[in-house]
């Protein structure tokens, strides 16, 4: 395979084969993309090296040299701005604005007053509510929390897993789309046994994701073609293909022409496993199993060993043997599977009913919980809670505060700038490693450790 | 070298940033402080709230004319009012179990998608009250009031109307997303076409609809205004005059196109739908020929006004040409066009269907 994989060939973090002190180089410059002297690759590091090079060195040193600390930050940074976004549009904020100079503490409460508010209301929408009546109540907005959480960890571990194996998947909505409509198709038009249905509605589910991941897989291997465009494009057939199926008569209502499928029986859908005053089910379970299992299998199998080599270098991968091309189709079909996942968890653990919004934005969600993840399975699972606590969240954040919905995407949105963006997040908490380069490594490295954990303390 | 010269150009970028930001709050910043005081309280405990399906409250169609309803409620009863958008399905049920919890008297919620979640809910929470729009249950449910419209009555004149008014005998239609609520307006159309045709023995064409095959021509959904106005070129290319795009905001995009077409010297117009376009969509004035109207707003306003009488029921509202809930804007700047031999049959038709002798009839018309 000459040229197929150009375009991720040239990364230079390679973590298998690197030693000690040019992998700490290698590490630095992966992460900021060398200020451009490196051909860009079509995934950013910081989603490739899931690990940074560093082996059996301790967690201290990852965090605070590795983008860990970036995807902190970033996320910090976002708040802070999206906070700033609410203060802008606050009336109590404008209306102080205009005599700023008589009593510049009315303004200044006013902007520390509307931020605070509307995060009081994300914490009390996502976590606990003080109010709640009784301590089940109190925590229900947590389980919600998880809930949210469910196909967000899956989808993202659909797309991190492909990262890793150098593949920019930006298909979980279209693998979303068809696990959806197959899981949910099983799950009105059959009738079948306690158990076995729900079986059937997950492993129906599963499969059409990974069949649509793995076509992709298939026709990249095979033609070259681009996975980005190829995944773009599957996502629009996916989508219209929904479309057309729920205005024919098989996926509507009896007696009803509105493009809703019926509601799937009760055989079919995920059990509450908290009881029936939460929405949490049986699909937050499977994340977990989900993510224990894709950790396994990149970090203790040889498929996972083979699918990160793939992704670090083709060229060398394919030099040592390993079949580039079924790795592709492979880790496509898998990340499929997991999307997959994610929409079951929709037709049988919220929804119940298959409509054209089945997938909501969770695939293109996924992206970002990856790349916050940085393409580790816990990294995605942590991520992946946070972006569902963010969601569940912005209910409350809406009514309590009338804060529109729309300042979370922005935070959400503000959180993927500043993680492709690694040296605009060091420069803003002053720890560029630019500066570094031209001082003794050793010094400097403990230099930017102290900075980091300054910047973390003042943070926090 | 490079390093310096990045930094002297950031520099120079925060300093002009500084620069605009204190000029900005120079010019806002002088005023006098206010003396400190008290805040006033709403009139009413009652609370009425709302949930938007994924269009949101600017979608220029029925979320909007819902919430502005509500809104005018607020104003006019000094009743509380609570709101929350949905981005996706996803947030349906969320939304209304915390519409729920924040105390709702009323709850309206928008859209057939919104229907189990509603129900839902409904059914866990017999003492609330809800109301939807747009979507009626087979079997009725205790606590919730549906609010649905017949259109196609006034879709029906709209019809005769374009039949009546057309220079090229051929008129035009199309849909946004092939729900229900859409076709209703197409099929009253296409009825109105076909009984002009019937009385004057004419034979005028309509592209984009046919009702006997319930087919014909959507952009398939409610967002993309260049597939509308595409799709109108192509309506005009077949010589259609006059186009009724039923696509929310969509028809701005037939509005695009057939203002090209106007300023190429072609005689053409437009129906607006939902609202009187001539007023909510005023860039388009000089081709807007008239609207079928669907007054949600007043609708919610009654039903927020009926609850906090203590008089909720759940019979559905059914918006029809006799209680004014559908109807046929005025012609505004076409009222001079207009024949008043076709105004005085407009008149009849809306006596005659309001009288039942004029049955109009859709797949898609509330089940009486």
């Amino acid at each position: 395979m000459p040229e197929k994989h150009k375009h991720v060939a040239d990364k230079p973090d390679n973590a298998q084969n690197a030693n000690a002190p040019a992998e700490e180089t290698a590490a630095v410059v992966s992460v900021d993309t060398a200020g451009g002297a490196m051909e860009p690759s079509a995934v950013p590091a910081t989603a490739q090296s899931g690990q940074l090079p560093g082996g059996p060195d301790t967690l201290m040193r990852k965090i605070f040299t590795g983008s860990g600390m970036v995807s902190v930050l970033a996320v910090l940074l976002a708040l802070i701005i999206g906070g700033l976004l609410i203060a802008s549009t606050d009336e109590r904020v404008s209306t102080t604005a205009g005599y700023l100079f008589a009593r510049p503490t009315d303004f200044l409460g006013a902007v520390w007053n509307a931020a605070t508010r509307s995060y009081i209301a994300l914490f009390q929408g996502s976590v606990f509510n003080p109010r709640g009546n009784g301590l089940a109540l109190q925590f229900a907005p947590l389980m919600e929390t998880l809930t949210i959480a469910t196909p967000l960890i899956t989808a993202g571990l659909g797309v991190a897993l492909a990262f890793r194996a150098g593949l920019f998947n930006i298909g979980g909505q279209g693998q979303i789309i068809m696990a959806g409509i197959v899981a949910a198709w099983v799950g009105f038009a059959l009738d079948l046994p306690v158990g076995l249905h729900l079986l059937l509605v997950l492993v129906a589910g599963i499969i059409g994701g990974a069949v649509w991941g793995g076509l992709v897989g298939l026709i990249k291997a095979r033609t070259g073609a681009h996975e980005v465009i190829l995944t773009i494009m599957f996502n629009y057939i996916a989508l219209y293909f929904l479309r057309y199926l729920l205005n024919t008569p098989a996926f509507q209502r009896p007696g009803e022409s509105n493009p809703i499928s019926p509601i799937l029986d009760p055989t079919a859908v995920y059990p509450q496993i908290l009881g029936t005053q939460y929405r949490l089910h049986l699909g937050f379970v499977l994340a977990i199993a989900a993510t224990v299992l894709v950790w396994w299998l990149l970090n203790r199998s040889t498929v996972g060993f083979e699918f990160r080599a793939v992704g670090a270098n083709p060229k060398a991968a394919q030099t040592a043997g390993i079949n580039v091309s079924r790795s592709t189709i492979l880790v496509m079909a898998l990340a499929g599977g997991l999307a997959g996942m994610a929409g079951v968890a929709q037709v049988a653990g919220t929804e119940k009913v298959l409509t054209d919004g089945v997938a909501a934005t969770y695939g293109f969600d996924a992206i970002t919980v990856a790349l916050l993840g940085r393409s580790t399975p816990w990294g995605t699972f942590a991520a992946g809670l946070l972006f569902g606590a963010f969601r569940a969240g912005a209910v409350q954040m809406q009514i309590q505060t009338g804060t529109p919905i729309d300042i979370v995407l922005v935070v959400q949105s503000l959180i993927v700038l500043f993680i492709a963006a690694p040296p605009l997040v060091r420069a803003v908490f002053g720890l560029n490693p630019r500066k570094k380069k031209s001082t003794p490594k050793k010094g400097s490295k403990t230099g930017s450790r102290e900075t980091a954990q300054a910047a973390a303390g003042g943070a926090a | 070298m490079k390093t310096s010269l990045r930094a002297t150009l950031k520099r120079g970028s925060m300093a002009g940033m500084a620069t605009v930001g204190a000029t900005a709050l120079l010019l806002t910043a002088c005023g006098a402080a206010p003396e400190t005081g008290g805040s006033t309280e709403a009139a009413t405990d009652y609370t009425g709230c709302i949930v938007s399906d994924s269009g949101g409250f600017d979608d220029q169609s029925f979320n909007q004319s819902s919430y502005e309803g509500l809104k005018k409620a607020e104003k006019d009863l000094g009743i509380k009012v609570n709101q929350v958008e949905s981005k996706t399905n996803n947030d349906f049920e969320p939304n209304l179990r915390a519409m729920v919890t924040a105390g709702c008297d009323l709850t309206v919620t928008v859209g057939f998608l919104l229907g189990d979640a509603t129900k839902t809910q409904a059914e866990a929470n017999p003492d609330s009250h809800f109301a939807i729009v747009d979507f009626a249950y087979e079997t009725p449910i205790e606590n919730v009031k549906p609010i649905i419209y017949d259109t196609a009555q006034a879709a029906f004149m709209a019809g005769y109307l374009a039949a009546g008014t057309t220079k090229t005998g051929t008129v035009a239609t199309f849909g946004g997303i092939k729900i229900p609520t859409v076709t209703i307006f197409m099929d009253g159309y296409a009825d109105g076409v076909k009984y002009f045709n019937e009385q004057k023995g004419k034979d005028v064409k309509l592209l984009g609809w046919n009702k006997e095959a319930q087919d014909g021509s959507f952009t398939g959904d409610f967002e993309k205004q260049d597939v509308g106005k595409q799709l109108t070129q192509n309506f005009l290319d077949q010589g259609a005059d006059i186009v009724m795009p039923v696509a929310g905001p969509v028809g701005k995009g037939a509005g695009a196109a057939l203002t090209e077409a106007k300023a190429a010297g072609k005689d053409v117009k437009l129906i607006w739908v939902d609202s009187d376009g001539f007023l909510t969509a005023p860039e388009y004035k000089d081709i807007m020929l008239s609207s079928v109207m669907k007054k949600m707003g007043e609708a919610v306003e009654d039903v927020v006004k009926e609850d906090k009488d203590g008089n909720f029921n759940n019979d559905p509202y059914v918006g029809t040409l006799e209680n004014d809930g559908v109807s046929l804007a005025p012609f505004h700047g076409f009222d001079a066009e207009v024949p008043a031999e076709l105004k005085t049959e407009l008149e009849q038709i809306k006596k005659d269907i309001i009288d039942g002798k004029l049955k109009v009839e859709s797949a898609a018309s509330p089940k009486a």
